[in-house]
């Protein structure tokens, strides 16, 4: 299981939860398998097989669509990070 | 008994005396001057360093570790460096030379001198803590005098960042911000007080400013940055952009802007609990866009006056924003370009994601498609 980090905005769609564990070989694998776990923040964030364009995934540190996208591989151990913009100063 | 000025004669027999065009002519040489500290502040010759004469012995090794460099000692008129040469042949040093007829001839024959500039007593005494810090000395403090930093907002992040980079001693700060304190600020945004409270931030701010260091110039812009008056204002000549918007129209703005004017924007935003620190160095790194090229839809991007931050939350990203502007303009360590740091102040965790420039970056890429303002607010609405 991944530990995959919930931003702020989106965690009205996790019942509050900073963090949640999905699982999967793959960028693509886990995405599909958190949006059956937790379908609203799943949706939110992959939809229509991409992932959206305002959110970061980064696996372990590495934004992955620097490296191999969906196909980007994840370990058991690795951290998701998941990262819309953020704008505010205030 | 010998005289002086026996044991000088002596002495220069005994040492490799050269005129100007001869040390000038040696490759790869070290020039030390070791004159005393106020005949260095009238001006000294290109390039040298200064070792006064009664430290030579113990400093030399710091400055010259190979032995077998060539070194051109001088003095007002050979004498202390010929004595000073001796000394270095002593210690093992192999090519050591005495300029001869030291600075005196050197500025009489009309060859460049420089003329060091140098803090007044009162600001050593301000500046002392950085100056006891080798990485920024004399020579940072002077770079962060002569540093011009503009800070977009006056609010959570541009209050600590303002006090902070006038107590370090930036010479110029330029503050954009439209608004007017209110009692909500008051709970993080530590630039203004009850004194202030109706007045505009960028007044509010600028009177923190200068009761903290009246030797800080404070350029203020009570108006919104938009793409009408943004070159205006950045024809005003700024080093570094500190980014403390609360909005993403603003955000792309700055960022579109900076890129074009090759000025790094020290990045910040904070919602809540969390915040988000870089340093977008145009073609050195990724851009704001190459980080998230569009905004999200509006219902996830709330405000901090819709969702709250924690009061001191803005204190910490301000206060790191500031740490790598003063790093910026100091030209020191290794600021946040091409990383992300994050900060979760609920569980006390910073975390570091690495971000890369976008070769396809339709702003800072390759072949970019958008070279001209657009409109910030329909991109940002869509």
């Amino acid at each position: 299981m991944s530990v995959v980090r919930v931003p702020p905005v989106l965690r009205t769609e996790t019942g509050g939860a900073r963090e949640v564990e999905a699982s999967g070989e793959t960028v693509r694998a886990l995405l599909e398998d958190l949006t059956e776990r937790h379908p609203a923040l799943g949706t939110r964030v992959y939809g229509e097989g991409e992932i959206q364009s305002f959110v970061n995934v980064y696996v372990d540190g590495e934004d992955v669509r620097t490296r191999d996208g969906l196909d980007t591989p994840v370990r058991d151990s690795s951290t998701v990070i998941l990262l819309p913009a953020m704008a505010g100063g205030c | 008994m010998t005289s002086y000025r026996d044991l000088l004669a002596q002495t220069k027999a005994q040492i490799s005396e050269l005129d100007a065009p001869a040390a000038q002519a040696l490759e790869g040489a070290l020039w030390v001057d070791v004159r005393e500290a106020d005949e260095w502040q009238e001006g000294h010759l290109p390039g040298a360093v200064h070792v006064p004469r009664g430290f030579l012995e113990s400093r030399i090794e710091n400055v010259a570790p190979n032995k077998t460099q060539p070194i051109v000692l001088y003095c007002a008129s050979a004498q202390r460096s010929a004595f000073a040469a001796k000394a270095l042949e002593e210690l093992g040093y192999q090519h050591v030379h005495s300029l001869a007829g030291g600075f005196t001839d050197w500025k009489r024959n009309g060859l460049e001198i420089v003329l060091p500039r140098f803090l007044s007593p009162e600001k050593r005494t301000r500046y002392s803590r950085h100056l006891l810090i080798p990485e920024i000395g004399e020579e940072g403090q002077l770079k962060l005098l002569d540093a011009r930093i503009l800070l977009i907002g006056a609010g959570g992040l541009g209050s600590p960042a303002s006090l902070y980079l006038a107590a370090a001693g930036i010479g110029t700060l330029g503050i954009i911000d439209a608004d007017i304190v209110d009692e909500t600020n008051l709970q993080r945004q530590i630039a203004h007080s009850l004194d202030t409270l109706g007045t505009p931030k960028v007044e509010s701010a600028k009177r923190s400013i200068n009761a903290l260091n009246p030797d800080v110039d404070v350029i203020t812009y009570r108006e919104r940055l938009t793409s009408e008056n943004i070159d205006r204002i950045l024809d005003d000549g700024w080093d570094i952009i500190v980014d403390g918007a609360d909005n993403f129209p603003t955000r792309y703005l700055v960022n579109d802007a900076s890129v074009w004017r090759n000025i790094p924007v020290v990045h910040g935003s904070i919602y809540r609990f969390e915040g988000q620190v870089t340093v977008f160095k145009p073609h050195e790194g990724p851009c704001y866009r190459c980080l998230f090229p569009e905004p999200p839809p509006p219902e996830l991007a709330p405000s901090c006056a819709e969702g709250g931050v924690l009061g001191v939350l803005p204190g910490m990203i301000g206060t790191l924003q500031t740490n790598e502007a003063i790093k910026l303009a100091a030209e020191i360590g290794e600021p946040l370009v091409g990383r992300l740091l994050l900060l979760d102040a609920l569980s006390t965790e910073f975390s570091e994601v690495r971000i890369k420039r976008n070769p396809q970056c339709p702003v800072c890429g390759d072949h970019p498609s958008i070279t001209e303002y657009i409109d910030y607010v329909e991109f940002c609405a869509r």
